[in-house]
């Protein structure tokens, strides 16, 4: 099915199911240990052996040698597989640096050897008894100091492939010196880690020249076309099943080392073999946000109305990387006539940066929205009011291409009123509560909407059960409740007939979890297959098929009812179908859009922060499940409060590596850290993005919180702070006195 | 002032009570334990016998080998997760001998004769326990990966609650400590949800701790 026009009343409209609060259909599974995760297969593999992966220990140069012997003779050893042994290996579309190292290294702890044995103790031991010397070479490893060089780069996702690498509208510079108010500030954000709870992990098993991977991955075909690609074999031969994923965040959106190495482990030992990554791993062997320097100009008139804007952002990668896509909500979320924006890429020798939760807008909007708290401030206008003053209902770079929904002025008032905004001071650092510091910050939210294809299988029982098959997955989302609801819909079913089967690459390519598409693709892909399952149906029934209702088991046209199941014969009725996307979003620019609202008390001793509220209003189309959707923003927000306080990969700059590679170091939040939060959907339904009339929150619920915080931060001490995470260090020695 | 509690405090029990830190001097355990094997490791396994869930358990295990694998790799009981592998996550909690610990912090040869209920020991899917329930009914989880440990986590702490040991947030100490929001936040602390769920786990706990008192 392509979606190339808006679309029409349709059978979820009927909301019966769709758009109702329903609790996860595996939440039982999850509550008793009993849903299988990656490394957790033991009904289906047996006998396995155990893979312990040897990083590299420094974070450029090469291999000078490595001494096996000892570790070959430890006990319990089946292999040992390096880069000199593994064989020709390719490298994944998907992967920057190679995910086994040698003699060359990319980076710190990249994967150098996998040690396979009977057990994981003995594995673990015998790994440590890999002798490697080292030709460590000059890295470059400082940001700060590779950007001074570091050339224009263009946004790797843009649509139009010959856009210039900056962006440019009106005349910033000109429009920027006549403005009468004006804002120049740097912000900084700092190298994150996604640290989900659950560490990569595969199970690899050879069949022959067939190889089965159960691994831990948000997108499956992704996955398992890197992981041919790397071995050499065709992708036929590899099946990849990833049914439940304990947090991804982008970190599990590539082949990583741990399914390679579980391949080659159990290619050379000739058993399946299992490998985990240890904690300490992630941030090293695995992804990570970039670190971004953002210089932001804002020129506005005595009103408030942005005159000029330009948003100027620099990161990092290793060689043939990516830029962090900072700017990319600069772009569309105010007005103005005259805009700039532009992204430099340095190369660098840290470990490889990629997606993490909301890439580009996450540390974008933690720099716009201290901008415009700050240009407020300026101005002596309310920050709600400045936002609402700059609203634009069309893409200000382009003013015929108008938004497909936007609520962001709904958002910020409704917002505002709920959350007590007029009680906020205007002076900052002038509310105490005993010793505290109390204030209250706000940020827009914003996050686009993106369309991936994405296909499902479902089938109808005598029985009357209605399954459907597909390679989404499910990373805490909520995929295997919103699709069961979707089809229960579209069938007419209690959702307690459907059963919803992910993560296998043997069903259709879907759009996999990612960049908050998951679930109004996959559910789109499911809509587009149950469609031709009521075909299928009507078909049997002899019911016109445009006609037909699906409702309680029965299909009905006219005075005609018949029971669903009675359409099946021998067997099932099988129907697979594909979301394909027509130019809705080349004529509609869609997007999501909220406002954050946040209390935060300070220490005026200490310095130390605790937030006391927080609540976000989210426009993001139709909401299919709000239980899910709800904990989906919550998750969000907790993780933009820790961006805000808490995490920041500290560089070891002469080395050449993430210092605080595990959860001691790496500071998240924990329950101490979070108060109750509350998230209010607004009620919408945009037919421009697809038939579910549903957009993303996921990405969205994290988008501005940090900026939120730092501006209630602000709002209580006075003092600002542009380099995040504002830890105490940084405003401790200019607090108000303490009286 | 309540009964002080018995000395035998474990080191996570020690952390969710911080106050408690007169106790420090006391060994974890030390009567109740032999003496770890100082043989070659790894050689030869060690005979251990336990109860799991209400079962006898026999194993011989690696003397390297912590609860935590004994349990998902030994008895294949995986609902216990391994989030860190170094009790930074509290992924891993388990409850022993009704009280919880981070079993990655622990070797399996020292739990001989030790009562241990994992996830699968408080209910199954078709017989919740009140607390897996009502995480279920307050969406208090997302990937599931920390929910076993918090589930487990969060059932210990209504008993240690109810046993009158204090926290870091208790604001009197010898007052038997209150089920507010704060104290279960700052008892929770160990146990880490990437997800951001803690909003919802805490309406899931205060609903149980609401209704068993």
């Amino acid at each position: 099915m392509k979606f190339d026009k808006p679309a029409e009343a349709n059978p979820i409209d009927r909301m019966q199911v769709v758009g109702r609060a329903h609790p996860r259909i595996e939440g039982p599974l999850k509550t008793t240990g009993t849903a299988p995760y990656a490394y957790e297969h033991h009904d289906v593999v047996t006998n396995p052996a155990y893979g312990a992966i040897v990083g590299s220990a420094i974070g450029k140069g090469r291999i000078a040698s490595m001494t096996l012997a000892e570790a070959e003779r430890a006990p319990g050893v089946l292999a040992v597989v390096t880069a000199e042994n593994a064989g020709k290996l390719g490298k994944g579309k998907f992967n920057t640096a190679k995910l086994l190292g040698g003699p060359d290294i990319d980076h710190y702890h990249q994967a150098i050897a996998v040690v396979v044995a009977e057990t994981f103790e003995q594995a673990t031991a015998a790994a440590a008894l890999i002798r490697v010397e080292y030709a460590p070479a000059d890295g470059r490893f400082d940001l700060e100091e590779a950007l001074k060089t570091a050339p224009l780069a263009k946004d790797p996702n843009s649509p139009e492939k010959d856009a210039p690498p900056e962006s440019r509208t009106g005349d910033f510079e000109q429009a920027f010196a006549q403005a009468p108010v004006k804002l120049d500030e740097l912000y900084t954000t700092p190298d994150q880690s996604h640290s989900m709870m659950e560490p990569h992990a595969s199970i690899a098993a050879w069949n022959g020249d067939k190889l089965t991977v159960w691994t831990s991955n948000q997108m499956i075909d992704w996955g398992r076309t890197d992981l041919a690609t790397t071995l050499g074999v065709p992708k036929e031969n590899v099946r990849f099943v990833s049914p439940y994923i304990g947090g991804g965040f982008g970190c599990k959106l590539f082949l990583r080392s741990d399914a390679v190495m579980a391949a080659l482990g159990a290619k050379a030992a000739g058993r399946p073999v299992r490998v985990a990554l240890p904690r300490p791993f992630i941030p090293n062997n695995t992804t990570h946000r970039p670190a971004t320097r953002q210089r932001i100009r804002i020129g506005a008139g005595a009103d408030g109305r942005i005159i000029a804007i330009a948003h100027e952002s620099g990161s990092g990668d290793l060689p043939d990387g990516q830029p962090e896509t900072a700017t990319n909500q600069t772009r569309l979320l105010y007005a103005g006539p005259n805009r700039l924006t532009s992204m430099r890429l340095a190369v660098m020798d840290l470990p490889e940066g990629n997606a993490m939760r909301a890439p580009g807008e996450a540390p974008g909007m933690m720099a716009l929205e201290i901008a415009m708290d700050e240009l407020a401030e300026r101005l002596s206008l309310d920050p709600v009011e400045l936002r609402v003053r700059n609203d634009t209902q069309v893409d200000p770079e382009k003013p015929d291409r108008p938004f497909s929904r936007r609520n962001l002025v709904r958002c910020l008032r409704e917002g505002a009123e709920r959350f007590g905004w007029t009680r906020r001071s205007a002076t900052p650092g002038a509310v105490r509560d005993g010793h505290w510091l109390v204030g209250m910050g706000t940020a827009a939210a914003f996050r686009n909407n993106l369309l991936v294809p994405s296909g499902a299988r479902v089938k109808l029982g005598r029985d009357g059960l209605v399954i459907v098959e597909t390679d989404m997955t499910d990373i805490g989302t909520g995929s295997y409740t919103i699709i069961a609801q979707t089809a229960a819909e579209m069938m007419g079913v209690d959702i307690g007939r459907v059963v919803v089967r992910l993560g296998d690459s043997a069903f259709p390519v879907s759009s996999g979890s990612g960049g908050q598409f998951g679930a109004n693709c996959s559910t789109s892909g499911v809509y587009a297959a149950c469609v031709k399952l009521r075909e299928a149906v009507a078909l049997r029934l002899g019911i016109n098929s445009a006609e037909a209702t699906f409702s309680d088991g029965q299909v009905m046209s006219g005075n005609r009812s018949a029971k669903l199941a009675d359409a099946v014969g021998e067997g099932e009725l099988v129907a697979e179908d594909k979301m394909e996307w027509g130019g809705l979003d080349k004529s509609y620019q869609q997007s999501t859009f909220g406002a954050h609202f946040v209390e935060a008390a300070v220490d005026s001793f200490t310095g130390e922060v605790r937030i006391r509220r927080m609540l976000a209003v989210c426009a993001a189309g139709r909401i299919l499940n709000p239980t899910t959707a709800r904990s989906q923003v919550i998750g969000a927000m907790t993780m933009g409060a820790g961006a805000a306080l808490m995490e920041e990969l500290a560089v070891d700059k002469r080395r050449g590596f993430f210092v605080n590679h595990d959860l001691a170091g790496y500071e998240v939040p924990v329950h101490a850290d979070i108060p109750h939060q509350e998230v209010i959907f607004l009620e919408e339904a945009d037919d421009k993005v697809s038939p579910m009339k549903a957009k993303g929150v996921a990405e969205l619920g994290i988008c501005g919180v940090a900026a939120a915080v730092a501006n209630a931060v602000y709002n209580a001490t006075g003092v600002r702070v542009r380099n995040y995470p504002i830890t105490l260090d940084k405003h401790l020695n200019r607090l108000p006195g303490v009286s | 002032m309540p009964k002080p509690v018995k000395l035998e405090v474990s080191r996570r029990r020690l952390l969710a009570a911080g106050t408690a830190t007169a106790m420090a001097g006391v060994v974890p355990g030390a009567q109740a334990q032999p003496h770890p094997s100082r043989q070659k490791p790894s050689q030869r396994p060690t005979g251990v016998s336990f109860e799991v869930n209400g079962k006898p358990r026999s194993l011989q295990v690696d003397n390297r080998t912590t609860l935590l694998d004994a349990l998902r790799e030994n008895l294949s009981l995986t609902g216990t997760k391994k989030g860190c592998d170094h009790g930074q996550c509290g992924a891993c909690t388990v409850i022993v001998n009704g009280v919880r610990i981070n079993s990655c912090l622990t070797l399996a040869v020292m739990h001989e004769g030790d009562r241990i209920t994992t996830i699968e020991g408080l209910g199954q899917p078709e017989q919740l326990h009140p607390m897996q329930a009502a995480f279920v009914k307050h969406d208090g989880y997302q990937c599931g990966y920390c929910t076993p440990g918090q589930i487990c986590s969060a059932v210990a702490v209504l008993d240690e609650i109810k046993a009158g040991i204090p926290s870091h947030v208790s604001p009197d100490l010898t007052a038997p400590p209150e089920l507010t929001n704060a104290e279960l936040r700052e008892r929770m602390s160990g146990n880490i949800c990437r997800c951001g769920a803690y909003s919802n786990i805490a309406e899931a706990i205060a609903e149980v701790a609401g209704s068993s008192t």
